[in-house]
């Protein structure tokens, strides 16, 4: 997983509440059994005019010049909410995008982004609608830094606001490193509790249990 | 101080404490599907991964299959055909239980798993599917992961889990008759907005839960993830065991009763504490119906299309404005009477042998109305053959209604079959969001007895209004 330290970028302002991941990800984009492929119809149904084509429709906020080159999306409260599908996240770092600010995150989309090098910043929404309306004052050279060292995000005015991140995801995220290899190094404690579980529940176990 | 289930339950799951409330927690049971099971499974076989405990991870077909009888792998999905046969291919070499077509344990996930025995009071249940909150219903606490997080359950049995704050919402009060679980929780994300529950493990208790036969239970958890909640469950009582009882994966004999004696456990002491109680009073609830494209856009079926001029929040007025826009509303228009062109009776929300009976009780002698497209699709292939004994079949078909295979069908739209652009949709399953059930379809999410109504009438309809024929 690629790392994530500290990320100076243009931010795109994409202030809905609700933002959905049938919206970020429509299912009929999904189209092949894998984690790639799926930038282009990141979006699909707000970014083409049509359903299925690619005729782009300008007033999308990512097809307009400066941001088609943003990093760092801003967005409304319960970002991500809806199904548990990956490929929106998948999605969403095939196409650039490295952070996600917003008041609130969808709880599987969350953890789905730092499983996958996403850094989910959580802000309070005036500060959110704040950093919007300075960007839009001009997006490639009013830029936003978050510094996950620092658990900090600096305004382009260089104002600074805290956010907060469970300390395990900080890791995985600042380090790169890969959860399942983490959690085997634990193969013991797990073998242990397994043989205590099963005098406990036994019927949890259904090695044993023949099938009718 | 008192223990809350959720603590009962994450204690005994615990294999280590992380720190800074995150746990490494036991999963018992891991349950795959085609559309997002079959990446894991690959990607996990690239890393020259195994599973763990195949004996305990189960795989259904139901996304991506057609519905229509007679099925094959082929399907209306653009490259679908590949998504079947890939994770036929990847279940066979991991060694999981496979419930592929043709099997009659097929179905939707989260129809199959209570079904089966599978899920059961008190298991860790973990699937790359959102609505595995269902599964609250029987007293699982079991939760909807991504595609990466299934990985680490299968190779590991387990997975990393920050603790959520808890919540405990009480419905109180007594149903009237044609008002039904449904209802109870498109009221509580419409009260407390789809984003109420989020950060929150819930526990849904109360008269009017106690009351609910098992079936109900799991539509009222399955809408816990669309209130935002990480999950949601209920407290296993009598009427759970009873319905757990030679279930096939179940255990039996005194296994079952060692079984039971411990589920009798797992209850809330009178003196836990929850982070946030939330209350809703069901004895004056309506049958509720979705006017916009989030769930929290739910109304009374006797109410109006609300106008977002007097919503004072920002951010939700201009959702609301979007909303209506999209689904071609204006405010102020009664709910009842909007013409619809389609009604639709399935998903895991609602599509369970009790469904399917209370709306064949208001179609039978009667007929779907002229120019509304009606279809049925039972939730698993055994409630399609406890209804077909029943007779049930006949009673859809013989109102107009399609009858179909077990499947996830046209609950969402994955570049196959979908109702047409622009279509009104009053539909039993849990999402309206913007093109969830085809390009900008307009779906009302409502019970399956306000979709049989409505389908009579060819408009949104109270089914309050209709004597049942049951
Ligand atoms: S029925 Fe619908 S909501 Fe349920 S698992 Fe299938 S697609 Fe998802």
């Amino acid at each position: 997983m690629e790392k994530f330290t500290t990320l100076t970028a243009i931010a795109a302002p994409l202030l809905r509440i609700n933002v959905d991941t049938d919206a970020i990800i429509p299912s009929r984009e999904m189209k092949t059994v894998s984690k790639t492929g799926l930038a282009d119809g990141l979006f699909a149904g707000w970014r083409y005019r049509t359903l299925g084509s690619r005729d782009e429709d300008p007033g999308f906020v990512l097809n307009q010049e400066p941001y088609r080159r943003a990093r760092i999306l801003l967005s409304g409260a319960n970002f991500g909410c809806g199904s548990s599908r990956e490929h929106a996240v998948w999605a969403l770092a095939e196409w650039g995008i490295r952070a996600i600010v917003a008041p609130s995150f969808g709880a599987i989309f969350q953890g789905n982004c730092v499983r996958n090098g996403i850094l989910p910043v959580v802000l309070a929404e005036d500060v959110v609608a704040d950093l919007a309306h300075q960007v839009s004052a001009d997006p490639a050279a009013r830029l936003v830094t978050v510094d996950l060292g620092a658990c900090r995000l600096t305004a382009p005015d260089g104002g600074t606001h805290a956010f907060a991140i469970a300390p395990a995801d900080r890791e995985m995220l600042l380090e790169g490193l890969d959860a399942i290899a983490l959690t085997m190094k634990r193969d013991d404690e797990i073998l242990a509790f397994q043989a205590r579980d099963h005098l406990r529940r036994p019927w949890i176990y259904l090695g044993e249990v023949v099938r009718k | 101080m008192g223990r809350t289930i959720i603590d009962k339950l994450w204690a005994e799951h615990q294999v280590a404490d992380l720190g800074d409330g995150t746990s490494l927690l036991y999963i018992d049971r891991v349950f795959l599907h085609e559309r997002t099971g079959s990446v894991a499974l690959k990607e996990l076989a690239a890393a020259h991964r195994r599973v763990r405990n195949p004996e305990q991870v189960f795989c259904t077909m139901d996304h991506i299959v057609d519905t229509f009888p007679g099925r094959g792998d082929a399907t209306r999905v653009p490259g679908g055909t590949a998504f079947i046969t890939e994770t036929r291919a990847a279940a066979r070499a991991a060694g999981i239980n496979l419930f592929d077509l043709g099997d009659d344990r097929q179905g939707i996930v989260h129809v199959v798993s209570p079904e089966q025995g599978i899920a059961l009071p008190g298991v860790t249940l973990v699937c790359p599917d959102s609505h595995t909150c269902t599964l609250g219903g029987i007293g699982a606490l079991a939760w909807g992961i991504g595609t990466t997080e299934a990985e680490h359950a299968l190779a590991t049995k387990t997975l990393v889990v920050r603790r959520p704050q808890s919540m405990r919402v009480r419905f109180e009060g007594t149903l009237a008759p044609g008002v039904t679980a449904k209802d109870m929780i498109l009221k509580l994300i419409a009260t407390h907005t789809a984003a109420g529950g989020v950060g929150y493990v819930i526990e849904f208790a109360g008269a009017a839960v106690r009351s609910l036969p098992v079936e109900a239970r799991l539509t009222l958890c399955n809408m816990g993830v669309e209130f935002g909640a990480w999950t949601v469950i209920i407290a296993p009582d009598e009427a759970v065991f009873d319905y757990v009882r030679g279930r096939p994966y179940a255990p039996q004999g005194a296994a079952l009763d060692q079984a039971i004696a411990h589920w009798r456990t797992l209850a809330s002491d009178a003196d836990a504490r929850f982070d946030r109680e939330l209350l809703v009073d069901c004895d004056t609830l309506a049958p509720q119906v979705t006017w916009g494209t989030s769930p929290q856009h739910a109304a009374g079926i006797d109410g109006i299309v609300p106008d977002p001029a007097t919503e004072s929040d920002a951010g939700r007025r201009q959702s609301m404005q979007r909303a209506l826009a999209y689904m071609a509303l204006t405010p102020g228009t009664p709910l009842a009477g909007l013409p619809i062109q389609a009604a639709f009776i399935g998903s895991c929300t609602n599509s369970r042998l009790s469904d399917l009976r209370a709306a064949a009780a208001l179609l039978r002698g009667r007929q779907v109305a002229p120019g509304v497209r009606a279809i049925c699709v039972p939730g698993s292939t055994q409630v399609r053959l406890a209804a077909e004994r029943e007779g049930l079949h006949e009673v859809f078909l013989a109102a107009g209604f399609e009858w179909r295979e077990a499947g996830c069908s046209m609950c969402f739209f994955a570049g196959g079959e979908s109702f047409g652009l622009e279509e009104r949709v009053v539909s039993s399953t849990n999402r309206n969001f913007e093109n969830r059930q085809g390009p900008r379809t307009r779906t009302h999410l409502a019970s399956p007895v306000t979709v049989a109504a409505s389908a009579i009438a060819g408009r949104l309809a109270d089914p309050r209004t209709l004597a049942s024929r049951g």
